[in-house]
């Protein structure tokens, strides 16, 4: 009973946190937004069946998110057209259906090689498809795309998913579907195969298996869950465009699984949540927020290679312990981190000020000398003025040594952790 | 017909040269480091927009030249405290790293110049006619632009093979170690090789800025044809390079002028019904297919033939 609970649990937990998800933010743009991370979290979790289980660092994974969502549009104005006593949410099994058609056709020829060679494939297939969408209108709809009207389909118990918070509960049951079988290939011996070939292909062929097909299989099912996705992306918006398989949207998915960390099954969600509301919120606060995004991304490359999951996972191993010292041993570290997190919150604060006012002096200099600093109108900054500039050189340059400063601190609190986990024991 | 072939053929010449211009680079990054720069083709875009900026203060001579040079500088300290710190945690961090450079360049780009083009002009001293083919005239600036995308291929060709750095450049691609053994400072070489790699991208684009458009998608858009040369070349080989560009170059520019469609040919022997699949294959011309052949012709070589044209390792 208890390792029943113990084994599903997480899921059971999953399902009601899903369920009670639209009491707890009523609003409107927070459904929305729920609605557009579940797609992503199902999204970022079939590319990381292909960059962190299989080592396939594909730059096209789009392509088949965006074919499902046109296949998914046709489909439902077809049903809409023809009366076929289709729900809505059986939907996504074509999309699905799509996604691992289109994985199995251009699977079979990317797939033969692993490594460099896959990427530029990979690369290569995305700016086909995406090209040839400008070419077959009837398919893909040229620049307008091809809208599908979700409500004109057969009702389910009186439902016509016309509502937001409808939607919601589709997609909220079709993303733990897909995450929980999404987890369980990965404790397949067939997920156990995608890992060996990630480690060493060669090995892999010598006990017997062929790497080729393994990377095929992943390939495909990887195809399969990101045509859910697509599908329900283009049941969310009930539309679906070109931009849907370009190469923006393959970056956005590679972004969302390395920020989260492919290491760990739990990495992408963890990415996909955050790059949707980072998508979202940062533009309350700048027109250049994309800029922020890059330089967060380059620097989790640069520091944190393992991703947000791999920093969480570093800190699993000082979880030892009677329940009391280990508060007392990740209390002490994370005191070290408020220290460091000081200097540093100065240092991005003068360097988000320069590159803002950079940014309203060459962009917006018609406008006159006054920013609102972080679109904020009680943060007006004269850009005429030297203060500012000199203020933020200074918040920049004096917090990164501060910075610098404190890391001592740091490393010394992380020790000091470490050897008190050791000593408390298993 | 004949005036046709004459003029697409220079033009593809020249396209073909300003891609050699950045695909030499790029090529010679990867032999050393076994890493694609995502970000090459941003430096193309940095270079045609600090052209740009600086020949609006001092004038184009100056800015073809200090152009290459910045970027190039820049270019030298991405790999010094980029690269190289994250060279330890892989290739596919290596590969993500200027994957997000790229990203950055073309933000920092949007966030000084904005979304729209620039107003880089042909300097007037080469704004004339240089001569007439049939009926049409060909600009000097064109004509600058494939003697000077020659020079400098010629000066590449010298500096690699006839001179001192040259041999040590070629001697580290191939043996890192034994360089290193003899007492030259590999790291510093590969970090000399990122920044002229990236100066020779800067300076095609600061010379095709001005002929072409200067705008922050322009990095976006020849980004991936980049990636095209260098693997259908054959990565790694400077020669490769040299053939696929000219080659990409010229099937491009050919493409653009023809205006065969399938229904051309057999357009009174069928005729498919509009609005289907069928009819948009039908009826598409082959400048339409243009962009798209790039493409096709990259898919094909790394499945028929993986080592590129030229190459002699497998990607």
């Amino acid at each position: 009973m208890s390792s029943a609970v113990k084994s599903y649990g997480v899921w059971i937990l999953a399902a009601i946190l899903l369920l009670i998800l639209p009491y707890i933010f009523p609003a409107g743009a927070s459904i929305t937004t729920m609605c557009l991370i579940g797609i992503m979290v199902i999204f970022a979790l079939s590319y990381n069946m292909l960059l962190g289980q299989t080592g396939m660092l594909s730059f096209g994974h789009a392509v088949y998110y965006g074919l499902a969502a046109f296949v998914t549009s046709h489909m439902i104005n077809w049903a809409a057209k023809s009366g076929v006593p289709l729900p809505l949410p059986l939907i996504p099994v074509f999309g699905a259906a799509a996604g691992l058609f289109f994985g199995i056709v251009f699977g079979s020829v990317s797939t033969k090689r692993g490594g460099t060679a896959f990427a530029m494939i990979s690369l290569g297939l995305a700016e086909l498809v995406y090209s040839s969408s400008l070419i077959l209108r009837s398919f893909f709809g040229g620049e307008e795309g091809i809208s599908a009207d979700r409500t004109k389909l057969i009702r389910l118990f009186g439902y016509n998913f016309g509502p937001q918070i409808q939607v919601y509960y589709l997609i909220a049951f079709w993303t733990l579907l897909c995450v929980i079988l999404m987890y369980a290939i990965t404790r397949t011996p067939l997920g156990r195969m995608c890992n060996a070939v990630r480690e060493n292909p060669e090995r892999v062929e010598f006990v017997g298996y062929n790497p080729q097909f393994v990377r095929f299989i992943a390939f495909s099912l990887a195809g399969l869950f990101a045509g859910v996705a697509g599908s329900l992306a283009a049941i969310n918006i009930e539309l679906a465009q070109a931009s849907f398989v370009g190469a923006a949207q393959s970056g956005a998915v590679l972004l969302a699984a390395y920020i989260g960390g492919v290491a760990f099954f739990v990495g992408p969600v963890l990415g996909a949540i955050l790059v949707t509301l980072l998508s979202i919120k940062l533009s309350d606060f700048s027109e250049i927020w994309v800029l922020y995004f890059g330089i967060f991304f380059i620097t989790i490359i640069l520091f944190a290679p393992y991703g947000l999951s791999g920093l969480l996972m570093m800190h699993a191993q000082f979880w030892r312990g009677p329940f009391g010292s280990k508060i007392t041993r990740l209390g002490k570290l994370f005191g070290a981190y408020v220290v460091a997190l000081i200097p540093a919150l100065v240092m991005i604060f003068g360097a988000i000020l320069l590159i803002e006012m950079i940014h309203h002096v060459a962009q917006k200099g018609a406008e006159g000398a006054n920013m609102h600093f972080l679109r904020r109108n009680y943060l007006t900054v004269n850009t005429h003025t030297v203060l500012p500039w000199v203020g933020g050189v200074i918040a920049m340059i004096g917090g990164f040594f501060a910075f610098r400063f404190t890391w001592p601190t740091v490393a010394n609190a992380w020790h000091n952790a470490l050897v008190d986990a050791q000593r408390s024991g298993k | 017909m004949a005036e046709l072939i004459i003029i697409s053929t220079l033009n593809g010449v020249l396209y073909g040269m300003l891609l050699f211009l950045m695909a030499s680079g790029l090529t010679l990054i990867f032999s050393m480091m076994g890493v694609l720069n995502f970000a090459h083709a941003s430096f193309y875009m940095l270079g045609a927009f600090l052209g740009f900026q600086i020949s609006q203060w001092a004038g184009f001579i100056p800015a073809i030249i200090l152009a290459p040079l910045i970027a190039g500088g820049l270019g030298a300290l991405v790999e010094r405290y980029g690269l190289r710190t994250v060279h330890k945690h892989g290739h596919v961090a290596e590969l993500l790293f200027t994957f997000g450079l790229a990203f950055i360049i073309e933000e920092v780009i949007q966030m000084i110049w904005g979304k729209l083009a620039m107003d880089y002009r042909v300097p007037s001293f080469l704004d004339f006619s240089a001569f007439t083919i049939y009926a049409t005239n060909y600009p000097a600036y064109k004509a600058f632009m494939l003697v000077f995308s020659i020079a400098i291929f010629i000066g590449l060709i010298f500096l690699l093979t006839r001179t001192r750095a040259g041999l040590i450049i070629q001697a580290s691609l191939t043996h890192p170690n034994m360089v290193g053994m003899l007492g030259h400072n590999v790291p510093r070489v590969f970090m000399l090789v990122f920044g002229l790699g990236t100066s020779l991208a800067a300076i095609a684009g600061a010379i095709a800025g001005a002929a072409f458009v200067t705008q922050s998608n322009m990095a976006a858009l020849l980004g991936p044809i980049l990636f095209v040369v260098v693997v259908v070349g054959g990565l790694g080989s400077l020669w490769g390079a040299f053939v696929a560009s000219l080659l990409i170059g010229l099937l491009q520019t050919f493409a653009i002028a023809s205006d065969w469609s399938l229904s051309k040919f057999f357009g009174s022997y069928l005729s498919p019904t509009r609005g289907t699949i069928l009819f948009d294959i039908w009826t598409v011309t082959i400048a339409q297919i243009g962009p798209i052949l790039p493409y096709l012709l990259l898919v094909l070589v790394l499945i028929f033939r993986p080592t590129g044209l030229f190459g002699t390792r497998d990607t």
